[in-house]
């Protein structure tokens, strides 16, 4: 099942935290899509998201300021 | 547990949620946990600080005596509260801090006759009182009811700390198996406290009740950890389950509080070597 979150109008680290809580609530192998929106956060959540083990598919623009960041779910910690 | 978390919350806790070890999961164990201080002087000032700051859902605060001026130096959550009762005024600072923390303030002593029941309503224990008695009470209390708890004490400039782990590590009369004399071990009123030295230690206490909680790391269970603020040194000592201790060894000889248990004062303590450090508050 593929979840979405959007995240346009949050800043570091909330944009990650906000993640990181969805992320738990969903199985392995599942695909996540966040929307972000300030290029600060795309570079923070990119990088952790790959630091705690989960498998970045996607980063893309996908409208003017608007980033689309495509993520399957890890194994938990 | 799938509580959801509020903006406030997300807010108020993303660096502990952040954290790998603790994420939504452990914030929430944390939300959802009982803690238990006892004593809100010196080492209870610090560790109640914190605790409440990391989101423990429900904290007890027991402590019977009033704040008093001479307590300022080192008790840092008593300020502007002068005359009111410790317990009360620790509930007052918990709140301020943090809203999501419940408080139960018991403003009395923690004695033979209320010790288990209090202990038993409580996840983990902080033993942040001041004398000999009421340590080794909390110890017995505690193996008895099987609940961990972090044991501090300071003196002058040095202090100590380890975590009894009731059924795994050793507990406090492992380590300690009589209370020195009276008279012997001077208390802080007649030898002085550096005002940082229980915020250290107080604090140690905190991080190992919250690693308790959130089974995490390696605590002091089986170390006594030693401290010395003049040589800013701290130093650990393997501390060793006695098969034959009173209350934890495998005959054991307490099967119930009762009050002379906790102020034998026949013989002095067996202190590891080289870890000499203060005793008592």
């Amino acid at each position: 099942m593929a979840e979405e979150l959007d995240l346009r109008g949050e800043v570091c680290p909330y944009t990650f935290v906000k993640t990181k809580l969805k992320l738990e609530e969903m199985a392995t192998g599942e695909d996540l899509t966040i929307h972000l929106d300030d290029p600060e956060a795309v570079a923070n959540v990119s990088t952790s998201l790959k630091n705690e083990g989960h498998d970045l598919k996607e980063l893309k623009s996908i409208s003017p300021g608007v980033w689309m960041i495509l993520v399957r779910k890890g194994k938990d910690l | 547990m799938s509580l959801k978390f509020t903006e406030d919350q997300i807010k108020r806790y993303s660096r502990q949620i952040l954290l790998p070890e603790v994420g939504g999961k452990g914030q929430r164990k944390l939300l959802s946990s009982r803690v238990l201080v006892i004593g809100a002087g010196g080492l209870g000032s610090s560790a109640i600080a914190y605790l409440a700051a990391a989101g423990i859902g429900t904290m007890g605060i027991i402590d019977s005596d009033t704040v008093e001026i001479s307590n300022l130096q080192r008790q840092i959550i008593h300020g502007g509260s002068l005359g009111a009762p410790k317990a009360r005024s620790a509930k007052h600072f918990i709140r301020t801090l943090n809203s999501d923390v419940d408080v139960v303030a018991l403003e009395e002593r923690l004695t033979g006759e209320n010790a288990r029941e209090i202990i038993r309503g409580y996840d983990f224990v902080v033993d942040g009182s001041d004398n000999f008695p009421t340590h080794y009470l909390i110890n017995d209390a505690c193996v008895l009811e099987k609940k961990a708890f972090s044991h501090g004490s300071i003196l002058r400039y040095e202090g100590y700390a380890t975590t009894v782990v009731p059924e795994q590590g050793p507990c406090y009369r492992c380590l300690f198996k009589k209370a020195p004399p009276p008279g012997l071990v001077p208390s802080c009123q007649e030898a002085g406290v550096f005002g940082v030295l229980p915020g250290i230690i107080g604090s140690i206490q905190a991080a190992e009740a919250l690693k308790f909680l959130l089974g995490i790391g390696k605590t002091l269970a089986g170390r006594l950890l030693c401290f010395n603020a003049l040589d800013m040194s701290f130093y650990e000592a393997v501390a060793e389950k006695n098969k034959e201790c009173v209350v934890c060894g495998d005959k054991p000889v307490i099967r119930e509080i009762l009050q002379k248990n906790c102020a034998d004062e026949d013989a002095v303590s067996e202190v590891p070597e080289r870890c000499n450090y203060g005793r008592g508050t």
